[in-house]
């Protein structure tokens, strides 16, 4: 650009142009309105972010969009599918047996809200609801785990089938553990980032120790 | 004010944050009242008692005495005192653990690793992770001394989760509690030079749990004599770390009640293990046809009522 300090604009040269902005056919109001779009287009978008969400979790690289348009469907419907895939088991009339309905869904959200209380109070940065719908969302692995566990007991109780049931489910542990703790780790003070992640692996060790003791009638 | 309330209103998720930022937010101190004069006990005490501690961190020992009296500012709606309670870095919570499980003889563990920070993240999260760790070792090891037997059906157990968080976290906070008015009763008779306040007290009490975690993991070994080995040796481990604590609390005391309450808090503490080795570890040797019958009941949680 050494060149260009010789160029110099001579000041009676007239200033032209336009200077507004061509907008286009709406007005910016309209951007933000969508009561007129039919109702299809509305679910559609919600549950494409909530599917992006879903691939984002598998394949966790450092990305904000989780962070900034948090929703707590997807860990609403994790949640649920996990709940009615645990019940089925070995319920005798001593009801001594797996968990109930209720309280895996107490479990994950009360363990949900407890550990983003713990990292916000630990001086954490991300605010409530994104922690929680991060949380939510990286219990799909496990909920991954779930379903091949019910199709291997389909097939079978033995010893096999548990040692499959135990390798998928360790993986998908430690997968939803490195993907939560990728997103979340960041918004920590750094001389405390083991104390948020402690928590994090108890969580889902819990979770993860009620699919793998799921015994079917 | 105007731009503040717009603000809160559009981030709804962040109204914790701002209030805590909120500049007009007046504060209050609101002290413990044990505080301040076990501070300067502290202080007068140091060159006459036995407790050698001045060698241990001088720059953090003085400024963390000098910062003892700010500590606690906030109003207690504010999410900001709470955040007080938490102001710990993982070193910090490493060494109170190590400090719990490996007692100094002479050294005191609120002294010496406390000082005026009690945090509650120790108490809370070994208080969750010995509640699964008993839970789920209960069930490995019911599940491995009945293997092979043909009328046994596993099955998760999972209502013990709940029992067994009821019991240990009623231990960890009603205890501290009944041992803490205890104490300002006995402050208000006899003067102490030691006195400790409730959360320091929890705090000792939370972190004392941590050796029963790596016990009830080696529980799952399915022979008594080991069991009962392991009982011994965390009990005394932990045991020691309680007495060193609180033995200077009641030592200037009649005699007859500080052996009493020292006592008192052993048996406690012993209590707990055995209840929990015996409610969620089925015995080895016995034949079951059924799973575990409840052989310990849990009211042992006693309030003291002295």
């Amino acid at each position: 650009f050494a060149g260009l300090a010789d160029v110099s604009i001579s000041e009676d040269i007239p200033v032209e142009g336009e200077i507004t902005v061509p907008v286009g056919s709406h007005s910016p109001d309209e951007d933000f309105s969508t009561l007129d779009e039919p109702v299809r287009d509305t679910i559609m978008r919600d549950l494409k972010a909530v599917g992006k969400k879903f691939v984002h979790v598998m394949y966790p690289k450092k990305s904000s969009a989780l962070l900034r348009d948090w929703d707590l469907w997807g860990p609403l419907v994790l949640c649920v599918s996990l709940a009615l895939m645990l019940q089925g088991g070995s319920a005798d009339s001593k009801d001594d047996g797996g968990p109930q309905f209720a309280e895996v869904f107490v479990i994950i959200w009360f363990g949900a809200v407890v550990i983003t209380l713990n990292s916000k109070l630990l001086g954490g940065t991300i605010s409530f609801f994104q922690s929680l719908c991060v949380l939510g969302y990286c219990v799909l692995p496990l909920t991954v785990a779930m379903l091949v566990c019910r199709l291997v007991l389909l097939a079978g109780s033995g010893t096999v089938s548990f040692i499959i049931r135990l390798i998928v489910v360790v993986a998908m542990f430690g997968w939803s553990t490195l993907a939560s703790t990728a997103f979340l780790a960041d918004s920590q003070p750094p001389n405390r980032k083991a104390l948020v992640v402690y928590p994090i692996f108890l969580f889902y060790f819990v979770i993860s120790w009620m699919i793998l003791t799921f015994t079917p009638q | 004010i105007a731009s503040l309330v717009m603000y809160l209103f559009a981030e709804f998720d962040d109204a914790a944050n701002l209030l805590a930022a909120n500049p007009d937010a007046t504060t209050i101190s609101i002290d413990e009242p044990a505080e301040i004069p076990k501070n300067q006990h502290s202080r007068r005490q140091d060159p006459g008692r036995e407790e050698d501690d001045e060698l241990l961190g001088t720059d953090d020992s003085d400024k963390t005495e000098l910062l003892a009296g700010q500590k606690k500012s906030a109003p207690f709606w504010t999410f900001e005192y709470y955040q007080t309670f938490f102001d710990v870095d993982t070193y910090q919570v490493l060494d109170r653990i190590k400090g719990s499980v490996f007692p100094v003889p002479g050294k005191n563990f609120v002294r010496l690793y406390i000082r005026s920070n009690p945090d509650l993240y120790g108490p809370f999260w070994i208080c969750a992770t010995l509640v699964f760790t008993i839970a789920v070792s209960g069930n490995l090891s019911n599940f491995f001394i009945h293997l092979g037997k043909p009328t046994y059906h596993y099955v998760p157990e999972f209502r013990k989760v709940s029992i067994a968080a009821t019991t240990i976290y009623a231990y960890a906070w009603l205890v501290p509690l009944a041992l803490w008015g205890f104490l300002m009763w006995r402050n208000s008779k006899v003067m102490n030079i030691v006195s400790y306040s409730f959360l320091e007290i929890v705090c000792v009490y939370g972190y004392s749990l941590f050796i029963y975690i790596p016990t009830a993991i080696l529980w799952i070994i399915p022979q008594k004599v080991v069991r009962w080995v392991l009982v011994m040796f965390s009990l005394c481990l932990s045991g020691s770390v309680l007495v060193m604590t609180f033995w200077p609390a009641v030592r200037d005391d009649n005699r007859r009640i500080a052996l009493a309450t020292v006592g008192t808090i052993v048996l406690l503490h012993a209590l707990l293990a055995v209840g929990c080795l015996a409610y969620f570890f089925d015995a080895p040797e016995l034949d079951f046809p059924a799973p575990v019958i409840p052989a310990h009941n849990v009211s042992t949680v006693v309030t003291r009522s002295r």
